[in-house]
């Protein structure tokens, strides 16, 4: 028997997450302290945090399987624990495991049922799930024989079943080898390219950098940054290895921003990217001899490290949203 | 709701559960059948009359059913204890639950299929034992359905407080409680009745609340009753019946219409109360 709700129509409209001041104790612990997000709908939203930082209880919470101490949330539209809306989503939990007995096709048939997906679709939605993760051809093999990564990519077919138009990814790629991150980084940018919001929640930070739009650094509960990647990356800047530059002519380079030398190596911070070969070809007209060129932000991993650690200055983040 | 309970059906023959169950039934048929055959055998020889043999049947044929009783009670709570708590446990139903179903369904899914389980088992087992001593001496208990019904009604009991302390505890904590709760209801038993007998009322009185709190001593006397040949209870008669009372392997009535109602009523509290307790718990 399929879950006695009825889909409502999809709202369009207003944000796929709305969170304000979400917070969740356990006993004296404070696990979340005062969330406060917007993701949009569509985008690959990325929850990143060291380890305790408050994710998993976040996405709990935004799925209702835990109820906040104090906050209001909004999860497509609808309170936070609303039944109906949980039809529209997709689920990969951190620790996560599947009846070992049951044919990795039964599994996804059960959660289609459990979804209340359209009954006469189901197999066509089954296989593509299975097509996507790459298991088709076994999907008759029982879940117990899989490996860590094949259960993995299973969970993948189970929140992305059917074509939610939110999924929620905790460490989607932990058990992973490096083909296999690659191969759930373009199953995330092809559901996103279909519509679906992805929130992925993940400590890999390449995974992160690599496909989401917007990310959010959590940190004991709270959010300490929030927005574009370009935005939380700051400035490019420019560095280049050079030669033979007359002193004369570093003076010159200053109209193309901050210059430093030291040694063989100059950085100009910051810099237009659309002038970096303007700024090469003054150096080379000066008589200087370019021999790297490394124009680039920096990592997502500094920055993470900068803010949790407070060993680089966090600039001040506004309550992120669309504008965030 | 119905979803959950044709999953734990389906995890029943998957595991072989089914297969075993019924292997072991075969095998604890087959060896008390063959016991019971031979006493009866034993008493002809020495020229004990029909009557006597029958009644004999019967009183091992009761002893046989408390190890069916011990043993459905024990299949219950060892069922039933992971059933919730190990799918929490290992993380199963984090993914389920986040789908739009009420944690509801997934306890009353989970107790029809094992109730489903179970109370095959027990009509099967029982039935089969009644059927196999009635070939092999010839008595047949006066109500074989009424005994059976008693019997899953009790396996019934102790799955449902599985499922309930399985909302809260490791699986393997539910499963020893169970145990625990299921002989403490059997001795509550045994000393109401010789507190009746001495006439310790405040003996009795504890003896009482605690078959009310748990029912299984309670439907182990219907399963009792509906083994007792009607003789016993005539034999027994009013001078004897206190003392006989006092021995949980009698029962000179069914039990009473209002604690059967009870029973079903202690049932539905107890589920009711798991589900409650799992809706209210941080996954």
């Amino acid at each position: 028997m399929t879950p006695s709700v009825s889909r409502p129509p999809a709202v369009a409209s207003g944000p796929a997450i709305r969170t304000d001041g979400l917070a969740k104790r356990f006993g004296r612990t404070v696990a979340l302290d005062g969330l406060t997000m917007t993701v949009e709908r569509g985008e690959v939203f990325g929850f990143l945090g060291p380890n305790g930082a408050g994710k998993t209880t976040a996405v709990k919470l935004l799925l209702g399987l835990s109820r906040p101490s104090r906050g209001r949330a909004e999860v497509l539209g609808a309170p936070l624990g609303d039944r109906a809306v949980r039809a529209r989503i997709g689920y990969l939990p951190e620790l996560f495991r599947y009846q070992p007995w049951l044919r990795a096709r039964e599994v996804l048939e059960l959660h289609a049922e459990l979804a209340g997906l359209q009954r006469t679709g189901r197999p066509g939605q089954v296989a593509d799930a299975l097509g996507l993760v790459g298991l088709a051809d076994r999907a008759e093999w029982l879940v117990g024989t899989y490996s860590k990564g094949m259960q993995q990519r299973l969970g993948l077919a189970v929140a992305l079943l059917g074509s939610p138009e939110l999924v929620f990814l905790d460490e989607p790629t932990s058990a992973l080898d490096p083909v296999g991150r690659l191969g759930v980084r373009s199953i995330i940018r092809a559901a996103s390219d279909r519509g679906t919001t992805v929130f992925l929640n993940s400590h890999l930070l390449t995974e992160v950098e690599r496909v989401c739009d917007r990310v959010a650094i959590v940190d004991r509960g709270r959010v300490i940054a929030a927005g574009r990647l370009d935005e939380l990356l700051g400035a490019p800047v420019l560095r280049i290895r050079v030669t033979d530059l007359p002193p004369k002519a570093i003076a010159a380079l200053g109209a193309f921003g901050r210059v430093q030398l030291d040694g063989d190596r100059l950085t100009i911070d910051p810099i237009d990217p659309a002038r970096v070969p303007d700024l090469v070809a003054a150096i080379v007209s000066a008589g200087g001899r370019v021999h790297e060129v490394d124009a680039g932000r920096g990592s997502l991993e500094d920055r993470f490290v900068g803010l949790v650690t407070g060993g680089a200055p966090a600039e001040p983040t506004p309550p992120p949203g669309p504008a965030a | 709701m119905i979803t959950i309970a044709a999953l734990t059906l389906r995890e029943a023959a998957r595991r072989r559960l089914l297969w075993l169950l019924a292997g072991l039934t075969i095998g604890s048929v087959a060896l008390t059948g063959w016991g019971v055959e031979r006493l009866a055998t034993l008493a002809r020889e020495q020229g004990a009359d029909e009557l006597s043999i029958w009644i004999g049947v019967s009183q091992v044929l009761i002893l046989v059913a408390f190890m069916f009783s011990f043993v459905v009670a024990m299949t219950a709570a060892f069922l039933a204890a992971p059933a919730i708590a190990g799918d929490l446990e290992s993380g199963v139903a984090l993914a389920m639950l986040a789908r739009p179903i009420r944690r509801a369904d997934l306890v009353v899914g989970r107790w029809l299929g094992l109730s489903v389980v179970l109370t095959g088992y027990a009509v099967a087992s029982g039935l089969l034992e009644i059927a196999v001593v009635a070939l092999l001496t010839g008595y047949a208990p006066p109500q074989p359905l009424v005994a059976v019904a008693f019997l899953a009604a009790q396996g019934i009991v102790i799955l449902t407080l599985a499922l309930l302390l399985g909302t809260r505890l490791p699986s393997v904590g539910a499963g020893a409680v169970c145990v625990v709760l299921f002989g403490l209801a059997w001795m509550a038993g045994v000393f109401a009745g010789i507190a009746r007998l001495f006439d310790i009322e405040i003996l009795a009185a504890v003896a009482r609340a605690s078959r009310w709190l748990l029912p299984t001593d309670g439907l182990w006397r219907g399963v009792v009753y509906g083994l007792e040949p009607p003789i016993v209870i005539a034999g027994a008669g009013p001078t004897v019946g206190p003392i006989a009372e006092a021995n949980p392997f009698y029962a000179s009535a069914a039990p009473p219409i209002e604690f059967v109602v009870w029973s079903v009523a202690w049932v539905a509290v107890v589920l009711a109360l798991a589900a409650w307790s799992l809706d209210h718990r941080e996954l």
